[in-house]
């Protein structure tokens, strides 16, 4: 791969899917994307490169899509999840106890171990839900995943990846070699394509937010920008959840960290954060995202 | 350091699940069925079990009824691991006493998520 083939592409994945490679990454590339070159009948990634340029629009997507990083478990790291039964959940269904509906936005739920755990969470806190309207939009950047999402059909290996036995055995309807999740929880998810990069506006406001592992592929400017407007997504009073490794601490006053809860952030004012110098560079960028 | 004990015909698996267990600072024990692993427990009960469902002599199932009636037997947890796959089996594993299920094949991840599922290790070292 040529230098400017490899700039071409870090571009074109930044503007795409907010993907940040850095200079070196150039394996990557090439493990992802020859064999996508390859199954498109191409030679290799120079003339995958000019097929992009030329604007093929199903290879955009199939390009987009391959270098994006779907892993996932069932109950990732674990402690968020008790967080959403002991701390989160006890919290909204008092706050909202007038109302009883509550609102759940996975923002990258990848293949939908990580909605279907919210899911179970969710029934097993059985009696103190009942009546509730619960509504769990998980949403990705990928169609492949979000087939896979909707289907709810996982091989044995991903079954036993963070999911207690008596959870899988409880929820689960074993086909063969692999296990369907049950419709009555496939019900409770109603699943979206969505480019964080986007407008998320018309998916109204949530309760909770869980938005983990994908920010950590993105750029500062990036981040800020996704964290600013989900905070006008979110009820003043509700929560956002990020992976282990990311925070909001340096980058926003949009959101606060919740002491300790890690990953749990609550949302500040967000009109304040609107007049905040640090979104005047951001926005525009986000107009050039947008006109993909 | 707390211990383990490894009960499965098959002499590789042993020594497969023996190579992950002490990377996860389990010190081993091995057993090839579950007559065997009965008499190690009468000596010394394990602080956890990974155990074969299908063993010549006395099989897992057995042997955990067994296990489970010694005296202090309700203590260690007993992590099936079994090429039996399905459903019906694993629910009687799990209402004759065992505390996790691992359907064969399994890698390191399986075995230190299942082992954090039921509180062997800490959540984090599942996660290395
Ligand atoms: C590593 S997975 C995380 C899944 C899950 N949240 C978890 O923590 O296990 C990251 C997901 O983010 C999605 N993704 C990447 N870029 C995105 C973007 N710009 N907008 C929406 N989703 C994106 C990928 O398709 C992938 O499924």
């Amino acid at each position: 791969m040529t230098p400017t083939e490899y700039e071409y592409l870090r571009k074109f994945l930044k503007d795409n899917s907010g993907l940040d490679l850095s200079a070196d990454k150039q394996y990557l590339i090439e493990s992802r994307l020859l064999p996508l070159a390859r199954k498109a009948g191409l030679s290799g990634i120079a003339e995958l490169v000019q097929k992009l340029q030329a604007g093929s629009r199903q290879l955009i997507t199939d390009v987009v899509e391959a270098m994006t990083t779907n892993e996932t478990f069932f109950f990732r790291d674990k402690v968020p999840f008790d967080h959403f039964r002991d701390t989160i959940m006890p919290e909204v269904i008092k706050a909202r106890a007038g109302k009883r509906s509550v609102r759940i936005w996975c923002a990258a739920g990848s293949t939908g171990q990580e909605p279907y755990s919210l899911a179970m969470c969710l029934k097993e806190m059985g009696a103190a839900l009942t009546g509730w309207r619960v509504e769990i939009i998980a949403t990705d950047l990928s169609q492949e995943v979000l087939e896979k999402a909707k289907a709810g059909v996982y091989s044995q290996f991903e079954v036993q990846r963070g999911l207690p036995i008596q959870m899988l055995v409880k929820y689960f309807k074993q086909t063969g070699e692999t296990w369907q999740i049950n419709p009555e929880l496939r019900a409770m998810i109603q699943h979206r394509q969505l480019n964080l990069l986007h407008d998320f506006s018309q998916f109204g406001t949530f309760d909770v937010i869980f938005c983990r592992n994908v920010l950590i592929y993105f750029d500062q400017d990036t981040k800020i920008n996704i964290f600013n407007r989900l905070a006008r997504q979110i009820e003043p009073d509700g929560f956002l959840v990020l992976g282990a490794a990311e925070t909001v601490v340096g980058l926003t006053d949009t959101f606060r960290p919740i002491p300790d809860r890690r990953g749990l952030y609550k949302p500040n004012d967000p009109r304040a954060a609107v007049a905040k110098p640090v979104l005047a560079g951001a926005a525009p960028r986000m107009a050039v995202m947008a006109g993909r | 350091m707390k211990t383990c004990l490894v009960v499965d015909d098959s002499s590789v698996v042993r020594k497969i699940a023996r190579r992950i267990l002490e990377g996860l600072e389990f010190e081993v024990t091995e057993a090839e069925d579950g007559s065997k692993a009965l008499e190690i427990c009468k000596r010394q009960l394990p602080d956890a079990v990974l155990l074969d469902w299908n063993m010549p002599v006395m099989d897992g199932f057995e042997f955990m009824g067994h296990m489970r009636r010694l005296p202090g037997g309700d203590q260690p947890k007993v992590v099936f691991c079994t090429t039996e796959n399905n459903v019906a089996h694993i629910a009687q594993a799990l209402s004759g006493g065992a505390n996790e299920y691992i359907m064969k094949p399994f890698d390191k991840d399986i075995i230190a998520d299942k082992f954090a599922e039921v509180g062997l290790i800490p959540v984090g070292q599942a996660m290395v």
